[in-house]
């Protein structure tokens, strides 16, 4: 089957989402959609799976005009997507999730379950993709809940297969197997749409490249001869920095120290165990982990929004486990949360008053209970051209800002305070390429200047890159204790799924 | 001043999420005629079509007469507005900080009954009786108002189930008060409050016009505006209106930039109490002389409305309170007028905010390109 995109335009009230784009897809190769965020990948990819109608332009399949007026015309000609967040129903069955929809039925609508076991376990050997049709799907790993998705698509016979950023949710050592079964597809002769805003998985498992960038497709790379700083050029439009520079850290006093930390939720459950350590001034800590392995908890407590459950927390000596946000603040804390939308941002201010969410309680922003307004404004405009956010004007609404402009507001409003100890988790999670070099350099130029850093992030490249110490989590506790540059991203993705490799020195 | 302009010029910007607003009212209207039409059985029968519409035109020409079309009746949509501003300003400093309070009742029955005490406890002089006796029903509704912020913040109740709940009990509340020595006037069985010292009433607005007993509009309008103002300046410029919207916004981002959410809960459910008890200490004060149990009426629900017809915005509220207003107060003149009955006013209420809560729908039978649907914080809080 041959698949093409021809001139498709997409266009929503203020914005051109997909600008006259042209893609071709034979089945058996893999094509990587890259580019920033808001480059309109996701639009584009709505649009082949008749999610949205294109304004002007034509979808061919096999030089056949088609129109998809909804997913289930995409499916009938053979397209399948596999979508970031999974479509699954956690008590289900892995066979009764995959046959949700196109279910084996008798006479009276009775459903055969074992005709679907059946079909799960002939694809899953078919593809090498070892799936137990009656596991519960709650009680899978995502790299394995991954491959159900992937039975659902196959089940309903597509040709072409497109998954949005796939790798987002996964471990290193998943991110190989999801490769392997990626392979697997395209000798099956399937065709393989890869959405990914990382440039080493595209140059990885990709046979051509194609880059989006502002709605356009701004050029092909081969993967064979391209290298990861031509493309990223391609995907922001100037050349851009893709690792962290920074000198040998001057690692002074302990200012935070986390002793025997353990939080429990209220239900009793158990996330963070036994944590110690502690993080000195002039260095970075990173903490790595899968998502889910009780990071999150860990930050909320060092920053006073859940109650720590038993050990101690100071901040340069002084005891603050159970102080309050505000009171950490005033301590010189900084925290960059891991959801700006939820926690960093509020979406319906502006971001001049964004800017000063933190701050406008103090005495250069407000006079008793009145707020400084143009004290404030004035610090906005210096942070706005200071940080390069890119916004219209600072009365904008912040949540109709870029994501790489949302987390600049709160990067500036965070780092623009005289700080003892900054606390960032996944402070580059959904940022453009070009704003990561940003953040990163703020970040490691906040240490140099004699703050104390902690990175909590999910993105192993980024922690490794970052960190002048790294601490893995694993199941609530920490588990390892290594020094970034003398190991391999394998050895700690092998911490992070709990097991210990030989050879590389414990704690 | 200046400030006050410049607000006033970036309402005006606005103009979309305005234009909605008025394409809600106009649709009911438009509806409302359908139904006055239907209803027109007599000439129906006779197949008197332009009879029919004729009834329409009145009936809405009334409604305009009996609310601008005189002194009086002017005055008479003022007197309706005061309450109704005042419990809307409740109902949307509460919405503010993402609270839904249906309580404007029984703050506005608890702020008239310790107005009233003042009111006929004293015996003047009343440029400190009337003073003391407003600020007596600030008070009253302030405490009223912040009990469902303590249960909130202590334990989690639902505002929207005790305030509802409070309602009730502030009824009968005053149903007993009202039959106490303390309150009950001396003459009477029936549950019915003495009556308000002179000096205790609040100046009728009009009063410079000697021997028109008719224009019932009090000073407790300037108060409702002077409200509005200080609401307004409030979210505006004060560190505490700026953590009201934050909250109000994004109640995570609140707790994370480190508000005191829970002192935030009972403040705004006090601030909401405080202009409910406002307006209970107006109707007490200024409208009536005396209490009896039901002077709050239906004010309380009406105000629900009104905030979310204006958006919670300060001068978006009033509009939309002397709207209502004028709807009661013209309504009056059009069941004279014209046969159709009053009611007809609470199916156009009923039908305004129907509009403004679909606005797709209103987008769709007018077709605007473009306008941005601002659902706006009002939608917020629903059963959360």
């Amino acid at each position: 089957m041959k698949l093409e995109l021809r001139g498709i335009t997409k266009r929503f009230p203020g914005v051109v989402a997909n600008d006259n784009v042209n893609l071709t897809l034979n089945t058996g190769e893999v094509l990587a959609l890259i580019g920033e965020n808001g480059a309109g990948k996701s639009t584009l990819m709505s649009v082949l799976y008749g999610m949205y109608q294109p304004d002007e332009g034509q979808i061919l399949v096999d030089d056949q005009v088609v129109q998809f007026s909804s997913p289930a015309d995409a499916i009938e000609a053979g397209i399948g997507m596999v979508h970031q967040h999974f479509m699954l129903v956690p008590v289900f069955t892995v066979a009764e999730n995959v046959v949700l929809g196109v279910e084996p039925t008798g006479r009276l609508g009775k459903l055969h379950i074992d005709e679907a076991r059946k079909m799960v376990r002939e694809i899953s050997e078919k593809y090498n993709l070892d799936l137990d049709p009656d596991a519960i799907i709650e009680d899978l790993p995502v790299g394995v809940q991954q491959r159900v998705e992937i039975v659902k698509v196959l089940l309903r016979d597509a040709k072409v297969v497109v998954f949005d950023e796939p790798t987002a949710v996964l471990t290193p050592n998943e991110i190989l197997e999801f490769f392997e079964i990626i392979n697997t597809l395209v000798k099956a002769g399937r065709g393989v749409v890869f959405i990914t805003h990382k440039l080493k998985e595209a140059l990885n498992v990709a046979n051509r490249i194609s880059v989006l960038r502002r709605g356009k497709v701004v050029g092909a790379a081969d993967p064979a001869t391209a290298s990861e700083s031509q493309i990223a050029e391609m995907m922001v439009g100037r050349p851009v920095q893709l690792t962290v520079e920074k000198k040998v850290a001057q690692a002074g006093e302990v200012v935070l120290n986390v002793n025997d930390l353990t939080v429990l939720d209220a239900d009793g459950r158990t996330h963070v165990e036994g944590v110690s350590f502690n993080v000195r001034s002039g260095e970075i800590v990173g903490i790595a982990g899968v998502q889910g392995n009780g990071q999150t908890e860990l930050v909320e407590a060092l920053t006073g929004l859940r109650k720590a459950t038993g050990g101690t927390i100071t901040l340069d000596g002084k005891d603050l486990t159970n102080s309050d946000p505000r009171e950490r603040h005033s301590l010189g804390m900084a925290h960059i949360p891991e959801d700006r939308q939820r926690q960093g941002l509020v979406g319906g201010l502006s971001v001049a008053e964004n800017l000063v969410l933190t701050r406008y309680h103090d005495d250069q922003f407000s006079h008793g209970l009145v707020v400084d307004w143009e004290a404030a404004n004035a610090v906005s405009d210096t942070l706005i051209s200071e940080y390069d956010i890119r916004t219209p004007s600072k009365e904008t609404g912040v949540g109709t800002l870029s994501g790489g402009n949302q987390q600049k507001v709160i990067v500036a409003r965070e780092l623009s305070r005289d700080l003892r100890l900054t606390i960032a988790a996944q402070p580059t999670r959904g940022v453009d390429v070009g704003s990561i070099e940003y953040i990163h350099s703020r970040i490691v130029q906040e240490r140099d200047a004699g703050t104390a850093v902690l990175i909590v992030s999910t993105e192993l490249e980024e922690v490794m890159a970052l960190s002048d110490r790294l601490l893995v989590m694993y199941r609530g506790k920490v588990v390892a204790e290594l020094d970034p540059t003398k190991v391999t991203p394998m050895e700690v993705g092998l911490y992070m799924a709990g097991s210990r490799p030989d050879g590389v020195v414990q704690k | 001043m200046k400030r006050l302009f410049n607000y006033l010029g970036e309402r005006l910007n606005k103009i979309s999420s305005l234009k909605l607003t008025f394409l809600a009212v106009l649709s009911a209207l438009v509806v409302g005629a359908f139904i006055i039409v239907v209803s027109d059985i007599d000439n129906l029968r006779d197949g008197d079509i332009v009879g029919a519409l004729s009834t329409v035109g009145s009936a809405y020409w009334a409604l305009v007469v009996g609310s601008f079309g005189s002194l009086r009746a002017i005055s008479n949509t003022i007197n309706s507005s005061t309450p109704l501003i005042l419990c809307g300003i409740s109902v949307a400093v509460a919405f503010k900080a993402g609270l839904f309070n249906i309580g404007a009742t029984g703050q506005m029955l608890a702020g008239g009954m310790t107005a009233l005490w003042v009111g006929f406890a004293m015996d003047g002089p009343g440029y400190i009786q009337v003073p003391l006796a407003i600020i007596a029903g600030a008070v009253g509704g302030a405490i009223f108002g912040a009990i469902p912020g303590i249960l909130k913040a202590r334990t989690g109740a639902h505002e929207v189930i005790t305030t509802i709940m409070l309602n009730n009990i502030a009824a009968f509340l005053i149903l007993w008060l009202l039959k106490t020595n303390l309150f009950q006037r001396e003459d009477r069985t029936d549950p019915i409050s003495k009556l308000v010292s002179t000096q205790g009433r609040l100046p009728r607005l009009f009063g410079f016009l000697d021997g028109r007993a008719d224009l019932i509009a009090h000073i407790g309008f300037i108060i409702a505006i002077g409200a509005v103002l200080a609401y307004w300046w409030f979210l505006k410029y004060s560190t505490t209106g700026f953590e009201f919207r934050a909250y109000g916004l994004n109640a995570d981002a609140a707790t994370y930039a480190g508000m005191h959410v829970k002192r935030l809960t009972v403040l705004s459910m006090m601030f909401a109490g405080g202009f409910a008890g406002l307006a209970g200490a107006a109707e007490v004060l200024g409208t009536y002389g005396y209490a009896s149990t039901n002077f709050a009426g239906n004010i309380g629900f009406d105000a629900i409305a009104i905030a979310l017809l204006g958006q919670s915005s300060p001068f978006g509220t009033l509009v939309a309170a002397v709207l209502f207003g004028a709807l009661q107060a013209g309504g009056r003149q059009m069941q004279t007028n014209s046969d159709v009955p009053i009611d007809l006013i609470i199916v156009l209420r009923a039908l305004i905010v129907m509009f403004i809560a679909a606005p797709l729908l209103v987008k769709t039978i007018w077709r605007t390109k473009n306008a941005t649907i601002t659902a706006g914080q009002t939608f917020r809080g629903w059963g959360s």
